[in-house]
This record gives C-alpha cells, structure tokens and sequence, in this order.
C-alpha cells in the first residue's frame, strides 16, 4: 500500500521542486499547441486566453489566473507555490479580464471555446469490485484496474474515434487523468464530448436498482466485443479472478450469484461451492475452479437461453470495465490538475504514463517530492547546474512526455496552422483574382 | 414577416398554391415574407406551443419512439390544424417564428424550445416517407456520400454486430450506409448504435433523421441566438405596445412556475427540516435527504438536485451553509467541505462563479438523468429496481393497495403519475394538477397539512 502521509511533503521542498524540476516550458508549449511560434497563422492572443487556477497551502483558491508565455506562469508558480495546478478551458477573452467583458452588457462574450476532451479515473469508484483496500488507498493488487482503463479508452480513442495525441497522467494517488489533445478533440461541443463519456458507458444504475451492468441484444457492440476479448477478459481470468480472490468466499460468491439471473442455476452454484471447500484439491486455485464451473453451467447448451447468454460477460465487466467520472468528461469548462503536480497527500509526482506499456507502471514506484530532493542535493554537490531535472528520477518521466506526446503533437499543431493559414490565403486570394 | 393589425383584413398571401401539400417539412431558414394578422400571431402560436408542451410531457413520462411518434402525430393533427387547406403551412411557419421569438429571450427559454422543436422535427420526420425524407436531406445540402460496395464488404460484419447488439437483423448488401464525422450524430454515438471507425460513424438509412436532427437543432440554435440580439436590440423597444406584451406572456403561461423563487423564503428553518422531510418531501427528495444523513456524504448530482430543491423550499444561504457543512463535515471534515464543497453552495444561490441564481430540477429532468455507481439522484419510481421502490414506499407509509396502483403507473412508465398516487394516498387528497416538480410537491403538502396545524393550535 502506498503510504498515505509524506513526512516531509512541504513548502520548502515544493518550492525547491518548482525552482528546479517542474518542467514549465514543456507545459506550455503543450497548452498552446504551436500557437507561440513564429508562423504569420499562429494564435498569439491563445495561450492567454487559456485559465490556470492555483490551490494555495491554506485553501485559497484562484481561479482564472492566465499567463503570456512560460516565464510568467513560471514567475506567478514560484511566486505562490500552489500544492495544486489545475489547467481550465481556452476562453473567448483573457479570463483574468472576464469581468471587464461582462460589463459590456453583452453575457455571451466570456464563454470557454476549447478544451481538450478530458477523463479521470478514480479507484474509489471501484470500491464494490476490490477486496484489497477502499477509498483513497490504491495497491499493486487493485492497480490492474486502472491499466484495463487506460488499455480499453485508449485503444478505443484511438481506433474509434480517430484520436492521436493523448495523454495519460497518474494523478498522484488513486487515478488516472486522460488528455485528448488532438485540435478536433479540443472543439467538441459539450453535447460531443457527453455521446464519447456516454459511449463509454456500461454502467446502468447504482445500488438503488438491481444490475450493474446490462448488456442486451443478440450481439454486444463492435467497441464491447473487442474490449471484451482483448482485454477484460484476460485480465478477469488471469489477473482479478485470483488476485481479489473474487469467489473465495460465501460472502464474495453470493455478490456474482445475485448477478445470474435464473435462479436454479445460481442454487445449483451455490450447493456445489457450500460443499466444495471438503472436496477440493488443493492444486488448483479455488477461484479458478469456481469460475470454470459458473461458466461452464451458463455457457453450456441447455441454458444458452434469452437473459442468460450475456450473463458471463456481464460479470467480467462488471469487475474489470472502467468506471469514468462521466460529469468531468461531459463539459468544457471542468478544471483537471496539470501534469507534473506533487499530490500533497502522497508527496508523488503526476507523471505521464505510456500507454503502451502501461502494464509496466508501478504507482509504488513513482518518484515522491522528498526523494527528488534528496536527488537534488546530492546532485547538487557535484556542481552540474545544467539540466537538473535529467540528473533526479523525475528525468525519465519528462522525456516520456516529450518523446512519446509532445514532439508529435506539435509537428501536428505545425502542420495545421500551415494548412489553415494557406487556405486562408488561397482563398482571399481567389476572392481577388477577377 | 410583417404583422398586420386586425383591422387591416387582406386577402393573405394569394400565391400559395404550391405549398398547399407540401409533402415536406419546413426548415424554417427564414422568416418568411407574409403578412400576419394580429389575432393569428397569437392564436397560431398558442397552437404550437399545446404541441410542443404535449412533447414535453411525454418525453417527461418516458414513452418510447414509437409512442413518441404516435403522440406526435395527434398533437400536429388537432392542433395544427387550419379551415383553409392553403394556410396549413402557413401556419406552421407562423407558428414557429412567432415562438423563436418568444423563446429566444434567456438561457433556459432557448434550451427548452431547442429540445422541443427538435423533438418535434425528429418524429414529423420520422413520419415521412422514403421519398420525402431523402428531399428533406437534401434540402438540409449535407456532405455525405453513400459508403461504397467495397468498403461495405470490408465493414460488413462490424455493422452486423452493431444491428444484432440493437436486435435487429444484419444490414443486407443493398443497405445505404453514410460515413460521417462522429461529431455529427452525437446521439447514435452516446447510445452505440453505429459502428465508429477512425472517426466516421457508418448511419443506416433508417438512422439519417439523427443526422438531420442534429443538423436542424444547431441550424435552430444558431438562430436563436441572433434572434435574441435582434430582440434585445431593436424589436422589444419598437414593438413596446403592440407584440412585445404578447411575446412575454406566451412564455410565461406556459411553463409553469420553476419556483426559483421561493414565496415562503426562510420559510423553513433548519430546526424543522427534519421533520418537513419526513411529511412533504417527494420520494426522490426525501431518499437523498436519508442518504446524506446516513452517509454525510452526496455525490455532485445529488449535492445539485437536493441542493437546489432545498433553496426552492425556502432555505437560506446560510442556512443552507450550515445544514450540509454539519452533515459533510462529519465525513470529509470541516475543512475539506469548506475548501471543496461550499464554494457549490454559494455557486447554487448565484453567490460565486456567473452568479446566476440556478433553478431546482423539474420532474422531466431529474426523470431524464442518469444516475450512476454510487449516485442517489434521479427519480425513484423510473431508477428504482421495483424491490427498492417498495421499501422505500412503505417507509413512507404508502399501503398495500395504494402501492399495487403506484407500481402500475410505474411499470406503464407514468413516473409523474405515480409520485402523484404516493402524494394523494400520504395526504388522503386528490392532487388534480399532477406532479410536475419536486417543489410542487413540497408546497401542496404544505397547504394541506399547514391549516391542520394552525387550526389545532
């Protein structure tokens, strides 16, 4: 388990962090996607348009901040060292200045106009599906959840929806954040980003109506299907099943037995697991065991009738499906914490993570606050000033982040300023040759 | 479009011989250019708005598209009706403009006229035939082509497996797909009933009005927005004595109150909050009450819908403050709540952010939501598994025989019907109005169990 409390989480060191480590001229040169180049097509009022809000150590919270170019977000973050950076939308006008427009009388000026399409993944939404630990807390045990997110939406980003240049972020404790930054992502309306959150959705009712997850029709979904055979299944089979113990017990068992809808057969389970714990070689893993003989009762001929047919599927999404806090995805406007935070409740850093290998991230292993520090001065003591972040472990994180999502993305940002900015030209020029 | 006064009778657009049948539906791109008397501009509008109130309150209900469509169906032939055949299009038109006008003037006016056109827009289309709908899209001028027998083949079993997951049969090789942006067809996306493949959805002949709708709705909202600046800039002020009292009544008569200002305000004080739960709070208010006491702790939609309910009710802001801050902070602590949770609170009485001072739910959009893993929202008697909602009507004190009538509605999908069957059989009065809003419910209640108390006092 992740220890929850940092000793020396503090101001001195993050202050140490944002003099030295924090990487500010990546960030910004993400957020303003080519548009502080030098192109005659470049945006230059963008980034200023852009909303930082700062989390200070005794709660003050200021929103609306924005900044022209890296040095003053750099200036304004060492100034106030906020414990939390979060990154907003990209507004009509300068959101510092928006009361100014609101005077104008007009209420329509000060309204967000892009935003990357965002997701965050929380574990504690998973609390009904792990046995290992609850709410905040996160293990490598439990953690297979998040990598069954991360592989279904990003696959499904990319191959569905035709998106490139994402993000995934550990959040510093107990989630993942997921930044669509493709130009066509960042201009959905909320209407569009709600159909993606909603396409992603499985999940129908709560704990105040009976399943949790419905799967009906003679076929599941394309999107489903695939998920559920390159992934979920798998990661049921040969990860959660045994790893949560899911049908170790009367208590565990009973929970995937209220799921089969036809009685006789969940008796039938039922007699056959009250006895088992006699009969049972000790060879094989009794979760194992157990799952062969629920699926093989449900699958077998006899019972492939209606209802049933979905039934085994529907409990391996039901333990492994992710579970998106629909509500983030679904409006521009929503505030998501930047890369690169220090969590203050766990001291980690909020690193991206490559999706790719996304099974290999250890969150036990992500470098902490006080570990870079102590990095930092023993650095320090060999007088190489250049570069520090390459020297700390923080390093490998920032290059990740440059290699596997930056580069890309800002050849591509390049590309379509260009692409515009001839067009626009072609056009102005049409409409003068007569 | 030009109003003519009452007195001022002329024969009325005389060239209309080509539009009597139009077998199509109007796009209403522009206003058109006919002379309108007075008494009609009022007159068609009323009749356009019995229809799309009719479309409110079925969707509110949850009838399906069939349903929809049926009801749909009756409401355009009795209402929209007209004694010379010739201005039955006519009055379609009218009819529209006069309540884009109406409707543009704020925030919520907009949404709910955009949702309700579209609706109607939708199901008159869906009503058309073959021939008819393929005018309709090209009017509408969309880019799309046909995907070919090539890329057919090689998709072929991908849109088998969509058709079958939605328990139809699989498309046959004369069946017209459309590849179009995702963006377009935000509804089939959110409900996976096409197959997205690189960012182009494939749309089945049989599911192009999402795509016509879409289009109809941000043609429509586009609109309403400029309709509004001609309104705010020049119309209300020329027309100060003769339309602008009719286009701000229109509005008013119908929607019916959306108690965002409570008459009673401090009305209810948090010592009597308990027990005003317990007598006059719905079903849905009074599970998210229970909840939050049970868990000091309510999720974003439920903090939203009982929040907002509650200052419907007649709390205060501080009261407000004071009433979740002793129920969260005993979970979160007194200063996470201050830092995370307050700031929604203030936000909810229009005291942060825009400041806008935000309006309970109605019954259609908390029947409309969608509650998920650990949210307590929603309407009961739509979200409720049926074994739920019997507990949690009989530790309301509903009977046996009043819940067997509750459940019925239920099963029929008449949500509003049933909460208004609870309300009668807990207060042994009719409600003839109907529940419409969570705050309705709380303020008949009240009347009725009000004068008792003062009367036995």
């Amino acid at each position: 388990m992740i220890p929850q409390q940092e000793p020396d989480f503090n101001l001195n060191h993050l202050k140490l962090y944002y003099g030295k480590l924090f990487p500010f001229a990546d960030l910004v040169r993400w957020v303003s996607y080519g548009n502080d180049g030098k192109h005659p097509g470049c945006d230059q009022s963008y980034i200023g348009r852009r909303e930082f809000s700062f989390t200070l150590e005794n709660d003050i919270y200021l929103r609306f901040q924005s900044f022209h170019n890296a040095l003053e977000l750099e200036n304004s973050i060492k100034e106030k060292t906020p414990v939390k950076i979060d990154i907003g939308p990209v507004y009509t006008v300068d959101p510092a200045k928006r009361n100014a427009y609101a005077q104008s009388g007009d209420n329509n000026v000060f309204a967000p106009v892009e935003r990357e399409l965002i997701f965050d993944i929380d574990m504690s939404d998973y609390d009904d599906v792990r046995y290992c630990c609850s709410g905040a807390d996160v293990c490598l045990v439990c953690w297979p959840l998040m990598t069954i997110a991360i592989k279904v939406i990003d696959t499904a980003l990319r191959d569905d929806f035709g998106f490139k240049h994402i993000l995934w972020v550990y959040s510093g404790r107990r989630g993942v954040h997921c930044w669509v930054c493709d130009g066509k992502a960042r201009r959905l309306t909320n209407e569009q980003r709600g159909a993606i959150a909603d396409y992603f959705r499985v999940y129908k009712g709560n704990e105040n109506s009976h399943k949790k997850v419905s799967l009906m029709g003679a076929a599941l979904h394309p999107f489903l299907a695939t998920s559920y055979t390159n992934v979920l299944k798998n990661y049921f089979e040969k990860n959660l099943l045994t790893g949560q113990n899911l049908l170790a017990t009367e208590e565990r068992y009973e929970k995937i037995l209220d799921m089969i809808p036809d009685e006789s057969i969940a008796s039938e389970l039922r007699g056959r697991w009250q006895d088992s714990r006699r009969s049972s070689s000790a060879k094989e893993d009794i979760n194992v065991v157990r799952w062969e003989q629920c699926k093989q009762l449900l699958q077998s001929g006899k019972h492939k009738a209606q209802g049933l047919r979905r039934c085994i599927e529907e409990i391996v999404f039901c333990f492994t499906y992710p579970r998106l806090d629909m509500e983030v995805s679904k409006h521009m406007n929503h505030l998501l914490k930047a890369p690169f935070c220090v969590h203050p409740k766990t001291g980690r850093v909020c690193v991206p993570i490559d999706p790719k290998r996304c099974e290999e991230f250890d969150p036990t292993t992500v470098p902490t606050l006080s570990q870079l520090i102590e990095e930092l001065n023993y650095e320090g003591s060999r007088a190489d000033a250049d570069g520090e972040s390459n020297r700390t472990s923080l390093g490998n994180a920032i290059t990740l982040f440059r290699s596997s999502f930056l580069q890309p993305l800002l050849k591509a940002c390049k590309e379509e300023i260009e692409n515009s900015y001839n067009l626009k030209l072609q056009q102005s020029k049409n409409s003068l040759g007569w | 479009m030009e109003i003519v006064r009452p007195q001022n009778r002329r024969n009325l657009l005389s060239s209309s011989n080509e539009a009597v049948s139009a077998p199509t539906i109007p796009l209403y791109r522009s206003a058109p250019p006919l002379e309108v008397r007075l008494e009609d501009f009022e007159s068609f509008a009323i009749d356009r708005l019995r229809v799309l109130k009719g479309i409110s309150d079925g969707m509110s209900r949850g009838k399906k598209a069939e349903e929809m469509e049926n009801l749909v169906k009756d409401l355009w032939k009795v209402n929209m009706r007209h004694q010379e055949a010739t201005q039955v299009l006519n009055k379609d038109i009218i009819s529209h403009f006069v309540l884009r006008l109406v409707y543009c003037r704020t925030e919520d006016l907009r949404k709910w006229f955009l949702s309700m056109e579209t609706a109607l827009f939708r199901y008159r289309f869906r009503l058309l035939n073959a021939e008819a709908q393929r005018t309709v899209m090209e009017e509408f001028d969309l880019p799309y082509r046909a995907v070919s027998n090539v890329e057919f083949e090689s998709i072929k079993e991908k849109l088998g497996q969509v058709a079958r997951s939605m328990g139809q049969p699989s498309p046959t090789a004369d069946a017209i797909f459309y590849k179009v942006p995702f963006e377009e067809v935000p509804e089939l996306v959110a409900g996976r009933r096409v197959f997205i493949n690189q960012g182009y959805a494939y749309v089945a002949m049989n599911q192009i009005v999402s795509l016509v709708a879409t289009q109809f709705r941000s043609q429509l909202s586009k609109a309403l927005i400029l309709t509004n600046r001609k309104w705010t800039s020049s119309i209300r002020e020329q027309e100060k004595h003769r339309l602008t009292p009719i286009v701000e009544a229109l509005s008013s008569s119908y929607l019916g109150p959306d108690y965002s200002q409570s008459r009673e305000y401090a009305d209810i004080s948090l010592k009597d909050i308990d027990q005003v739960a317990k007598s006059s709070f719905p079903l849905c208010m009074r599970h998210l009450f229970d909840k939050l006491k049970e868990d000091h702790h309510l999720k974003h939609g439920g903090r939203m819908q009982l929040g907002l309910f509650l200052k419907g009710v007649g709390l205060n802001l501080d009261d407000a403050l004071a009433f979740w801050r002793s129920e969260f902070s005993k979970k979160v602590g007194l200063e996470k709540f201050e830092k995370q949770y307050a700031y929604n609170i203030r936000h909810n009485y229009g005291k942060e952010g825009k400041r806008t001072d935000y309006t309970p739910y109605s019954c259609q959009k908390i029947i409309s939501s969608t509650p998920g893993a650990g949210d307590h929202h929603g309407c009961p008697y739509r979200h409720f598994s049926e074994e739920n909602l019997r507990a949690a009507l009989s530790g309301m004190g509903v009977n046996s025989q009043a819940m067997e009538d509750v459940m019925d509605k239920v099963r029929n999908r008449h949500y509003q019907l049933a909460c208004t069957l609870t309300f009668e059989a807990l207060h042994g009065m009719p409600c003839d109005a109907g529940i419409n809003h969570p705050n309705q419910y709380f303020s008949d209640s009240q009347k009725i169990l009000k004068p008792k108390k003062d009367s036995s006092a």
